[in-house]
């Protein structure tokens, strides 16, 4: 499934980040951010939500951006469960928002 | 050598491990963040060029001392940032970090995990743009991203103001600041929160900052909806004795002040207790912080005060820890710190009646308003099962039957809004009552952390 | 609350006290209930959900087989759900030891009738890819089933008040007398005050404390408590229909209609029934997750977010005690179901009621006469080693009387 990122992005940066790009893949779209940016950050800088609920399949842009919340997870690569908002982007990481993906 | 594990490295737990860094123990800090500082002092990440001084104003010097005081403490003791503790069982606690576990004994533990924002659901609570409060200004210091461009902040917190504030110091617009709680419970809560002059003084500084800068702040108003499609679009509320308001922006910071995290403090046997106060479930403890069975809790993980009080609990707390282990903590001036976190926490109980938890708000809430977003359980479903128990349900009933609070998350964000409906239904709202009870882990586990352990 | 005057009172309002009552208020019966919590707040509330009648034990399988026959229909007479769903059972040999025992458990079970098909490693795999070529054998059941254990025991105690039985919640029963051939059972609510409930006859239903009240009428039931550790993952599409057992209880796991895979494992821990606290151990949630990807490698994929237990009474021979006591006239057990009490609950209160209400019950429950422990030299029937934790178990001589 290639459902993903809906254009108009989400966040609304105001400091830069000084360090390397890194490139990383969101459900295949590639997008570009900065080491140092949480997962997160550099979806919904390109993107107006996280993922769709597996219950209805509402779009989800997460809500207390700090770990409590649990409405960020996401995988990487070949399938480590991850949570969006506390894991740092790397280059050449390929984040994906659905569970078909990795066989169910 | 006794070892005291600390969990959480914001104000309390750095002030605890202070003071335990300098006597003869073992200290180790445990913290699921990168780096310290907790929510209060939550630091930039590493290559962000944010301007702290700018960004927090007056706030800046607490700002300062704490990292100055965190770096050191942390290079004293065996700090593990990046490291969960999803467990506590048998005198240990149970970490995972970089994909790996590892269980860590203690002699005594000393819980200063903080709180999370409070949540009443509102219709569209759920949407894309609305965020935590906290979370809110959690993204603008540590990643400098604001939630949108044009933010409503509400609920009813301090914390609206100061949110508010900085995000105009950090060049975003305000569309509105919506404070549930009426302006004369403010007045009312003056008295006890003269306990705290200086941050009566900020509070209302920040204020003053807001209207000059001309941003619209309505006290006492009912939200009624957040609206949108994909995205929030607008919010709706109604101002007292006024028509309903509609106000367009593209983001919203929501929150009801905020809620003790006490997952571990359950896990290590604590007994929790019912706060009329706060309306919520505290770990009980003396004013030191002891909880029984060698652990300890401090700061808002206990009974929410603030960044200092937090401090002074910590400090608290970690000479407790050491006396009950028959160090010596000659370097705590017990009783100054005792004194001031009581007048810390009158502070607080006024600006719990200034900053009004609505919890009646959650028997006037549409049947379609979703109370769970984990499981995406709505009112309407919650209040089905209440009826088929004739009135006498209680919230892990309620769960057993409905799934509200089974979710990722376990109740940190449906459980006081379901506390309030089953209250509502009990007919008894102010009373002793029930809460959702927690279980290992207390935030989602990877399976693949596993694959190493030996079956 | 005055006095109560009933014909039958039941201790514990556990799936099997409030499937009693229902069964009872079908034959007319007056019934209360006295649950010390909340019905269905111990182990009814919190087991694995399955209906598994594969590999029961062949003395236990005539009214494994009985039971299932209600549980088929049972939605029906509730008048609600209870999320039965016939999804089958398979048992998975990971050794030559455990392929043995999937063929004579197939054998055992085609005797009476089930439909169970044997698949060989190849198979086993073509017929569910996601599971490890560490398996080598599979046996599959069709007609075993699964419910949402949260549900049943509350929609029994509904069923039974919609036709008049008193469910009496926050009731701890403290002590029984007897007198004028009535039992005379003397509670304790938490606000101190002291009900009075006068019956013809008395259900023991008190599940991991039923030994208690057993006691109280001069007889041993020989007792010891212990849970298993349950797990539960995220939701997760759809893969995994049937229930997926390794024989040995290592693991066993299933996936519910919304998506979320429950997991357990033997063996079973101590838990606490002074307290009524048990948790699982942060070490044995960790050794169940690496005996699951071990068997089902795409679960790394996805995070476990809650685990629990809850305080089950077991006993030696790991079957019920079911009937009346040996002692007193008027008073039956429905106790000890021994990790399987919810698939047997249905046929255990069909034939209480039976037994109240006729004297004599058509269930085949003769195995299961609380006498058994009074005969000397009991075997072990099971590998208990594999199903308990070595603190769990009691002492040898504790046991017999
Ligand atoms: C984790 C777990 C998983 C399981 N999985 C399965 C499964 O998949 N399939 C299956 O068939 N079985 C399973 N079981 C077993 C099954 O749940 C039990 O056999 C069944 O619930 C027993 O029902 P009960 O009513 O006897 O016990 P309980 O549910 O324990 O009920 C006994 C009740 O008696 C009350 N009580 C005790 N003493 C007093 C007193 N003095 N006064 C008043 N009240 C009192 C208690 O509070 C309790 O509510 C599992 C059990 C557990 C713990
Ligand atoms: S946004 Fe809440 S856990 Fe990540």
């Amino acid at each position: 499934m290639r459902e993903t990122v809906v254009a108009s992005p989400m966040l609304f940066r105001v400091a830069s980040f000084d360090t390397p790009v890194v490139n990383l893949t969101v459900d295949g779209r590639s997008i570009q951010a900065r080491r140092g940016e949480s997962v997160l950050a550099a979806m919904l800088s390109h993107g107006g939500h996280v993922r769709r609920h597996e219950h209805g399949g509402a779009p989800r842009a997460s809500f207390c951006l700090m770990g409590a919340c649990q409405d960020c997870w996401v995988w990487i690569g070949a399938g480590e469960r991850a949570r969006a908002c506390t894991t740092p982007v790397a280059d050449g990481m390929e984040v994906s928002t659905s569970p078909t993906v990795h066989g169910g | 050598m006794a070892r005291v594990v600390v969990i959480g490295a914001g104000p309390a737990g750095i002030a605890a491990a202070e003071v335990l860094s300098r006597a003869s123990v073992e200290v180790a800090v445990i913290d699921e963040a990168p780096r310290a500082g907790g929510q209060y002092h939550r630091a930039p990440a590493p290559g962000l060029a944010l301007d702290m001084r700018r960004l927090l104003g007056t706030g800046y010097a607490a700002y300062e001392t704490f990292h100055n005081d965190a770096a050191s403490v942390c290079s004293r003791v065996d700090y593990r940032p990046g490291t969960l503790a999803w467990g506590v069982h048998g005198g240990a606690v149970h970490l995972a970090s970089r994909g790996a576990a590892k269980a860590l004994g203690y002699d005594a533990l000393v819980l200063a995990t903080g709180a999370t924002d409070r949540i009443m659901p509102v219709p569209g609570w759920t949407l894309p743009g609305v965020f935590t409060l906290g979370g809110a200004q959690a993204l603008l210091k540590d990643q400098g991203c604001l939630i949108g461009r044009r933010v409503v902040v509400c609920g009813s917190s301090p914390l609206l103001y100061l949110a508010a504030v900085q995000y105009l110091r950090a060049g975003g617009e305000i569309a509105a600041v919506i404070d549930t709680t009426r302006f004369a419970d403010k007045l009312r809560a003056l008295p006890d929160m003269l306990a705290a002059p200086r941050v009566l003084r900020d509070g209302l500084h920040h204020m003053a900052a807001l209207k000059r800068r001309g941003v619209r702040i309505i006290h006492g108003a009912t939200i009624d909806a957040f609206e949108g499609e994909e995205r929030v679009g607008a919010v709706v509320c109604t101002p007292p004795n006024r028509m309903p308001l509609r106000i367009a922006c593209d983001a919203v910071a929501y929150g009801h002040g905020l809620r003790p995290e006490t997952q571990l403090a359950e896990l290590a046997g604590c007994a929790l207790r019912f706060d009329a106060a706060q309306r919520t479930h505290v770990p009980e403890t003396d004013l030191d912080g002891r909880a029984g069975q060698g652990v300890y809790v401090a700061g808002d993980g206990g009974t929410i005060g603030g960044g200092q009080a937090a401090a002074v609990s910590g400090r608290l707390a970690a000479a407790a820890a050491l006396s009950d282990l028959g160090a010596t903590t000659n370097d705590v001036d017990l009783e100054a710190g005792r004194r001031m976190l009581q007048r810390l926490r009158r502070f607080q109980r006024g600006l719990a009646t200034a900053f009004r938890w609505p919890g009646e708000r959650a028997g006037q809430l549409d049947d379609a308003v979703i109370l769970c977003r984990c499981e995406n359980v709505t009112m309407g479903e919650v209040r089905a099962a209440i009826a088929l128990e004739d009135g006498a349900a209680e919230v892990n009933r309620i769960k057993a039957a409905t799934r509200c609070g089974m979710g990722r998350c376990q109740g940190r964000f449906c459980g006081p809004g379901l506390a309030e409906v089953a209250a509502i239904s009990a007919q008894h709202p102010g009373s002793e009552r029930d809460r959702l009870r927690v279980q290992a882990p207390i935030k989602p586990l990877p399976i693949a952390l596993a694959e190493d352990v030996v079956p | 609350m005055s006095a109560i005057d009933v014909d039958v009172a039941i201790v514990g309002g556990g799936l099997i006290g409030c499937m009693t009552a229902f069964a009872l208020c079908k034959r007319g019966r007056s019934v209360v209930v006295l649950e010390r919590g909340r019905v269905g707040g111990e182990s009814s509330g919190v087991s694995f959900g399955s209906l598994r009648l594969q590999g029961q034990h062949a003395v236990e399988l005539p009214l494994a087989l009985r039971a299932h026959e209600i549980w088929e229909t049972i939605e029906e007479e509730l008048g609600e759900s209870i999320q039965f769903a016939r999804h089958g059972h398979v048992h998975l040999a990971l050794n030559d030891e455990h392929r043995a025992r999937l063929e004579s458990n197939a054998r055992h079970g085609r005797a009476h009738g089930m439909d169970i098909t044997l698949l060989d490693r190849e198979m086993t795999l073509r017929r569910w890819p996601f599971l490890s070529d560490k398996v080598v054998a599979a046996s599959w059941s069709t007609r075993d089933a699964v419910v949402n254990p949260r549900l049943v025991a509350p929609a029994f105690a509904r069923a039974a008040r919609r036709l008049g039985a008193t469910i009496h919640e926050g009731i701890e029963v403290a002590r029984v007398e007897q007198g004028g051939g009535r039992f005379i059972v003397h509670g304790r609510m938490r606000d101190g005050s002291e009900p009075v409930i006068s019956s013809a006859a008395l259900v023991n239903a008190a599940g991991a404390w039923s030994d208690t009240l057993a006691a109280q009428f001069g007889e041993t039931i020989p007792l010891f408590a212990a849970g298993p550790a349950e797990l539960v993952t995220e939701p997760i599409p759809p893969f995994a229909a049937p229930v997926m057992h390794v024989v040995d209880g290592s693991i066993l796991f299933r996936q519910t209609d919304r998506g979320n895979v429950i997991i357990a494992g033997h063996p079973r821990m101590k838990v606490d029934a002074e307290t009524r606290r048990a948790r699982v151990p942060p070490d044995k949630i960790l050794i169940n997750l690496a005996r699951l990807v071990a068997i089902v490698p795409r679960m790394r994929a996805h995070a476990v977010i809650r685990s629990w237990t809850g305080i089950e009474g077991y006993v030696e021979d790991m079957m019920p005690v079911l009937g009346p006591s040996s002692t007193t006239p008027g008073l039956y057990h429905a106790c000890a179901f021994s990790g399987h009490g919810l698939q047997m609950g249905p046929a255990a209160a069909v034939a209480i009621a039976e037994l109240i209400a006729d004297g004599a019950t058509t269930m085949p429950i003769a195995p299961f006469d609380i006498r058994r422990f009074y005969a000397t030299g009991q075997q072990r029937t099971l590998s208990l080693a594999e199903e308990f934790q070595a603190d769990v178990l009691p002492p040898r001589d504790g046991l017999v009387r």
